[in-house]
């Protein structure tokens, strides 16, 4: 669509809402704490998975083209923090300093990943940024001899938090008089990281770029007679995805100060892409709510399925894990069978994929 | 004459596998004109803009469009070159809306990239207001302002050929190509779009048409090419070819003459 | 020249296994143009089951001679297999066969995940180990030795190839499974059943993955319920290496991969030997000293990293694969 919506226009119905919902994020990192500490971290968690799952939005849901490999990107962020900002080779850059550099290298190894693939069909192109992935985790998994650099298997840990002279983000600390724990100073920081990347994503999404990679998504032969130039347009959905991999990437290691290679494999990407899948591909609140309901399903169904078997079995059959795991791989098959087009879809996706299903029901 | 020709194609190739589809056609489309290609079912035609549009790779000849040569070049670098078209079988984008789908006709005469899209600053929200504008006032003038905001799928078929016709415009192009716009139409939207071909002719754009109407092609076009089988077997004003036996025979097979008044 | 000959052989042996599970890949990806993802999950099925079925069998001290005993584990893997297989296709390939590509690969994906947390449940997150029922005797061949292990594999997986071929080209739904895989509206015009077809394709595939499960469980010693996936991938690989779609390409990509992957592995050491280089850290050239100068930047740690470089050179530089057909598209 256009970029000059009706901003003008907009009722004062909408400003009180928005308002309520500003105070209520305000808000929520006390109420949550007031519940546990560890909940102040689920959030914050949600909200790199936010950043995380609007990247691969662009390249998935704008563009259309399938990753399978997207978390190479972020271990490619969160490895570049690790290493600069650590013992490990005893560099202790500032957070606003590396962040943009790990962006920027995922952005280069993105485009370095997109330009001899993106002219792939479909499925040939998610197996091989599958593959890409994959490499990318064994090597940082193997790149620990003769030379170290990764610190192979073992990760790296004890990484700087982020940090503003004295003022670090991982300690508790007053403000104002106000008490704030690490994770709450987190938060605030994340919300704001978090809402510029939603911003961000739906200023491209209104735009001539956004345009174009509708137009490829829709019909790329038409596309191209159109004089857009689908390889570049293409590349800069996979350069752009790749790079908000990379910020998600670096918050990710400070926030956890530590990074293993456990973290970054196939399933890892298969999550994200079910964030965006099963949310409502291409559509930006509907990756919020994927985004959202995945981090927070794990959370709930540790705390709701090993009481309930106790309750019925009087011990646990299945560990949570394996039952999320279960779930998930089972939302994944139903969702596809009843809502292709996501809890939350746009219209122009919901119409899509509407056709698929409609010769169904005639036969 | 150089100064006349818009487009020079000479001695274009073109084979798939066993068949020959072009072998050695050569013709020249002159500035400002409306010029027709015709030829019966698998003459060749559409392989012709295939190879013109950049979608095939010719096997020999060459094309010289605007003074430069043109071959070797992708379908986004002929559009950039002024040359757009449009698709038998139309291909617009079906869940877009009327508007969107001339916007994106928009996108190579205009600049804003990642920065100005998301800085939104002056520069890129100008060209923004004015690429909804200038594709506002192409709707209407092919037709279909009223359905600017529904979806290309939704649009009446007639419409949807002149959709098309808007998007393609969008890219100002110097030659427009049309693959059987009059496919599927009635007698009143045909006459419809005569009128379109002959506005865009006087507002200066050179067209390229594809026709099985005959009607239509001997009343609007000042030159014509005849394929047959890959060959070119005429080429002339409408008059000169519509009586030409060989073109005669290469329809009906015989000696009939084709009785036709172009209206 | 020793090592390579050896490598050869152990090349082959894996690659016959490669090119079953290829196999598989190729026969659903040529009728309906689905990758399916779960069917390195089927493999690890087929092993599993045998493996329950073949250890029950010892346990009850049966008295049958191994032979029989392994074939009865591979009868029951095979029919579980194939039933899995069929209800898979059934359930979630079948109602998306109009759908666009991206949602029967996500099916396929949770396919993938939801089999291999059921194996998880039913056999525990530990490896499991194999009884060593055929006993490794080597042979020496032209200086490199040969197990009867690996002679089996590849006398086996070369038999069950034949046997495919066979019934691709010589019988009627062989002949019924080519002219779907060419044209499904004009085979369901002719009269076949394109259901019973894929069904078919999605049965026999399974059929020689329960097989190759086997195999690499009696080859390595082990089962493990997360060792579908990595194979899974490579047979793909396989199968895209040498043409998808096409059968031959799949045995001639699977025992290439092979080969590649075995050849890679014993070399890289070799290859990518650093005490060659003038410019090394003091550590380094102690490391060097320490080792009688062979210190490798890449050791066969990285082996699995061939198998995915092979696929991306492929799918850059000739998509169609070894013995596919070109194919481009028409406006």
């Amino acid at each position: 669509m256009t970029a000059n919506a009706r901003r003008d226009s907009i009722p004062p119905k909408i400003w009180a809402g928005v308002a309520l919902v500003a105070i209520a994020l305000a808000l929520l990192p006390f109420a949550a704490g007031y519940i546990g500490q560890a909940w102040v971290r689920i959030l914050n968690f949600a909200m790199i998975y936010i950043m995380l799952a609007l990247g691969l939005n662009i390249v998935v849901g704008f563009a259309g083209l399938l990753d399978l490999g997207y978390i190479a990107f972020y271990a490619v962020g969160a490895y570049m923090y690790a290493l600069l900002a650590s013992p490990h080779f005893n560099l202790h850059l500032p957070f606003w300093v590396i962040l943009p550099l790990g962006a920027g290298l995922a952005c280069i190894f993105g485009v370095l990943l997109g330009a001899p693939t993106l002219k792939l069909r479909g499925d040939y192109l998610a197996i091989v940024t599958l593959g890409f992935g994959e490499i990318i985790r064994i090597f940082l998994n193997n790149l620990n001899a003769p030379v170290n650099v990764t610190n192979g298997p073992q990760g790296v840990n004890l990484i700087d938090p982020f940090r503003i002279d004295a003022f670090s983000f991982a300690q508790a600390g007053n403000i104002l008089g106000v008490p704030f724990s690490g994770p709450q100073k987190y938060y605030y920081v994340l919300l704001l990281l978090t809402i510029g990347v939603i911003v961000i994503n739906l200023r491209l999404q209104n735009s001539r770029l956004g345009r174009a990679w509708e137009a490829i998504r829709e019909d790329e032969v038409a596309a191209k007679a159109m004089g857009i130039n689908t390889r570049n347009v293409k590349l800069l959905a996979f350069a752009m995805g790749a790079s908000f991999g990379g910020i998600a990437g670096g918050i990710f290691s400070a926030t956890q100060q530590f990074v293993s290679p456990e973290s970054f494999g196939l399933f890892e990407s298969i999550i994200v892409l079910a964030m965006v899948v099963l949310g409502g591909m291409g559509h930006i609140p509907g990756v919020i709510l994927g985004a959202v309901l995945l981090t927070l399903l794990p959370e709930f169904l540790r705390s709701t399925m090993e009481p309930l078997q106790h309750l019925l079995f009087g011990r646990v059959l299945l560990d949570a894990e394996t039952v999320r795991l279960l779930v998930f791989g089972i939302a994944l098959v139903v969702i596809m069978l009843y809502r292709p087009a996501g809890l939350w879809p746009s219209a122009v996706r919901k119409r899509e994929l509407e056709v698929a299903r409609a010769p169904e029901a005639a036969e | 004459m150089s100064q006349l020709s818009l487009l020079i194609a000479k001695d274009i190739s073109k084979r798939f596998g066993g068949v020959q589809a072009l072998a050695d056609v050569s013709f020249t489309i002159n500035h400002g004109e409306i010029y027709g290609l015709i030829g019966p079912n698998g003459a060749g035609k559409t392989s012709l803009f295939n190879v013109l549009t950049g979608i095939y790779e010719s096997d020999g000849g060459s094309f010289v469009f605007d003074g430069e040569p043109l071959d070797r070049v992708k379908p986004n670098e002929v559009a950039e070159r002024g040359i757009a078209r449009t698709f038998q079988n139309i291909r617009l984008f079906q869940n877009l809306s009327a508007l969107e789908n001339v916007m994106i006709g928009r996108h190579i005469r205009t600049q804003a990239g990642v920065f100005g899209a998301i800085l939104r600053d002056k520069k890129t929200l100008a060209e923004e207001a004015a690429i909804e504008k200038r594709s506002y006032e192409l709707l209407d003038y092919v037709g279909v302002a009223k359905r600017a905001n529904d979806l290309a799928k939704h649009l009446a078929y007639g419409d949807q050929r002149r959709l098309e016709i808007a998007r393609a415009l969008a890219t100002e192009p110097k030659l427009l190509a049309l693959d059987e716009p009059a496919a599927g139409m009635n007698a009143t939207e045909t006459q419809a779009l005569k009128r379109l071909l002959e506005d865009i002719r006087r507002d200066g754009t050179t067209i390229l048409l594809i026709e099985h109407d005959m009607k239509l092609v001997m009343s609007i076009c000042d030159r014509v090419l005849v394929l047959d089988y890959g060959k070119k077997i005429a080429e002339g004003t409408s008059a000169a070819v519509q009586n030409d036996p060989k073109v005669i025979a290469a329809y009906l097979g015989g000696e009939v003459a084709l009785n036709l008044k172009g209206t | 020249m020793d090592i390579f000959l050896q490598q050869l052989i152990n090349g082959l042996t894996l690659g016959s296994v490669y090119a079953l599970v290829a196999l598989g890949y190729t026969m659903v990806y040529g009728i309906i143009g689905l990758i399916n993802f779960a069917h390195g999950e089927v493999v690890m099925i087929g092993a599993m089951v045998s493996l329950t079925v073949i250890t029950a069998l010892l346990g009850a001290n049966v008295p049958l001679p191994p032979v029989l005993i392994i074939l009865a584990g591979l009868f029951v893997a095979i029919l579980v297999c194939m039933a899995i297989a069929y209800t898979m296709e059934k359930v979630a390939y079948r109602p998306l066969r109009k759908a666009p590509r991206l949602a029967p690969l996500i099916t396929a994906i949770g396919m993938s995940i939801i089999l291999q947390n059921v194996a998880l449940i039913v056999w525990g997150r530990n490896y499991l180990t194999f009884p060593t029922l055929i006993q490794p005797t080597p042979h020496n061949v032209l200086g490199a030795s040969m197990t009867d292990l690996q002679m089996l594999i590849v006398v086996l997986a070369g038999l069950l190839m034949a046997g495919l071929v066979f019934v691709v080209q010589r019988t009627r739904l062989g002949m019924a499974m080519r002219a779907t895989a060419q044209n499904p509206q004009v085979a369901g015009l002719m009269g076949i059943d394109i259901n019973v077809v894929i069904s078919a394709a999605f049965v026999i595939g399974a059929a020689l993955a329960a097989v190759a499960g086997l195999m690499v469980m009696t080859y390595y010693g082990i089962a493990h319920y997360y060792m579908g996936f990595l194979l899974g991938l490579k047979a793909f690989t396989a199968a895209v290496l040498g043409g998808i779609g096409n059968l031959a390409g799949a045995m001639l990509g699977g025992i290439l991969l092979g080969i590649i992957e075995a050849l890679g592995a014993g070399y890289i050491g070799d290859v990518s030997n650093i005490c060659g280089f003038p410019f090394l850290s003091d550590a380094l050239r102690e490391q060097c000293a320490a080792s009688e100068g062979s210190v490798s930047m890449f050791g066969s740690n990285y082996q699995d990293v061939f198998a995915f470089f092979v696929l991306i050179l492929v799918l850059i530089f000739r998509p169609s694969g070894l013995l596919g057909e070109r194919v481009s598209e028409r406006a």
